[in-house]
């Protein structure tokens, strides 16, 4: 762990910043990367990954039945395929059920739909405590179930990366599907959040 | 093992810190880190279990005190070292000492959206049938191997039933340690909150993990 510790031309920088600049110059000396495909990499996850949000399931019964049956094929119909999304499961919210995803031994989360996971998500207060105690966890969200709903925690312990579908607001019908859309936030597809209320969409 | 990765039902490490309109990267060097992480990734010099091995064989206390994009490097470091890559002595000086080892490839950027679409499927031709169906009653082995593993601890020797029937993906317990692919038949094996935490907990609990069917095996006490 002290093996980069001491770099007096570059005080200012922390030791993470040196080794991961120390790891990087080292690969490319040795032509095993190409920074032109870091930075492209970087720039994909910032600017052409996720989150995407979609209401077509709250719209298109027949989507909806093929999302719940092979979200795979149904995401990727949609165009969003490739690293992290392989084998994709949509697990539907209902007034009797709330659904959760976590990762509690690394980080898993479906790229291609989500984008990046945030930190708190990778955290170890989220990824202890979501399968213990996820009520507690949620309410630190905002979020408070009715105490007759089941909580129903999906730990991604293996490479299928799961999706909640949020339960539609009351009070949206006759939306569009992209107004709809608008309710929708990336935490409600994690299940650390609901769909967002007509109001505060309009607000 | 039994990592600090696994932290299913720890406790104390406080609230969970939620930061509103978070960026991707919340400095420079994370954005090298994600970037180099799967560059070197792509060499094919390790697979994907190798790279969680390497991240949770970490001291538990360095686990914990990094953050997810520390935690990175640090596993690439242990890899290339491992594999030959780049010696011990190359990342104490900072800067390549021999010439480089041969790899399979090398990610060029105008390669990087078709290696990124076709992402690393792990599900492979199902040679047997599978030992479960859903609806089945299974016990989760006891189990406390040194190496890698994907049942964590928390859902070890418990009760549980079959929900979903995956197909058949890799087996990270032997990938990880580059003994092969050796696939076996994946399952979603949910159980109650009080199977896995005790009388006291949530009534209104279920949780699942994905299992590996070696993970499991038949209820012998469940009453049919």
């Amino acid at each position: 762990m002290d093996r980069h510790r001491h770099d007096h031309d570059s005080s200012e920088l922390s030791d993470i910043e040196l080794r991961v600049r120390a790891l990087e110059s080292i690969l490319v000396e040795k032509d095993y990367i190409d920074p032109a495909a870091v930075d492209a990499l970087v720039e994909t996850y910032e600017t052409k990954v996720g989150p995407r949000n979609g209401a077509k399931v709250w719209t298109d019964p027949a989507y909806r039945e093929w999302l719940l049956r092979d979200a795979t094929a149904a995401i990727a119909a949609l165009g969003f395929t490739g690293r992290q999304g392989e084998h994709m499961v949509a697990v539907e919210n209902t007034p009797a059920e709330h659904n959760l995803v976590v990762c509690t031994l690394c980080s898993c989360y479906p790229w291609p739909v989500l984008g990046l996971p945030p930190v708190w998500y990778k955290s170890a207060p989220y990824r202890s405590r979501a399968v213990i105690d996820p009520r507690g966890v949620l309410a630190e969200f905002g979020v408070t179930l009715p105490t007759t709903a089941r909580i129903r925690v999906w730990d991604s312990t293996a490479e299928v990366r799961y999706l909640v579908v949020p339960m539609r607001p009351a009070g949206t019908e006759g939306w569009s599907e992209e107004a709809l859309a608008g309710l929708v936030t990336r935490d409600s597809m994690i299940g650390t959040g609901l769909a967002l209320q007509p109001e505060a969409a309009r607000a | 093992m039994n990592g600090a990765q696994d932290l299913g039902g720890m406790m104390g490490f406080g609230p969970v810190a939620i930061e509103a309109d978070e960026p991707w990267f919340h400095a420079v060097w994370e954005r090298r880190a994600f970037g180099i992480t799967l560059a070197i990734g792509a060499t094919g010099a390790w697979n994907l279990d190798m790279s969680r091995h390497a991240r949770e064989s970490m001291h538990p206390a360095a686990y914990l005190t990094s953050s997810y994009y520390e935690i990175w490097p640090k596993g690439v470091e242990k890899l290339v070292v491992q594999t030959g890559l780049v010696s011990e002595e190359e990342l104490q000086v900072r800067h390549a000492l021999t010439p480089p080892a041969p790899v399979r490839r090398v990610l060029t950027v105008d390669a990087v959206a078709t290696a990124l679409a076709r992402g690393g499927p792990t599900e492979r031709p199902a040679e047997q049938p599978a030992r479960f169906a859903v609806g089945d009653r299974v016990v989760t082995r006891n189990m406390n191997p040194a190496g890698h593993t994907r049942l964590p601890r928390y859902a070890r020797a418990k009760r549980g039933v079959i929900e979903r029937v995956h197909g058949v993906f890799v087996f990270p317990d032997t990938n990880a340690h580059d003994w092969g692919e050796s696939p076996q038949w994946l399952y979603t094996v949910r159980f109650s909150g009080p199977e896995l935490w005790g009388a006291e907990a949530d009534p209104t609990l279920v949780v699942s993990i994905d299992a590996w069917e070696s993970y499991l095996e038949p209820d012998a006490d469940a009453s049919a």
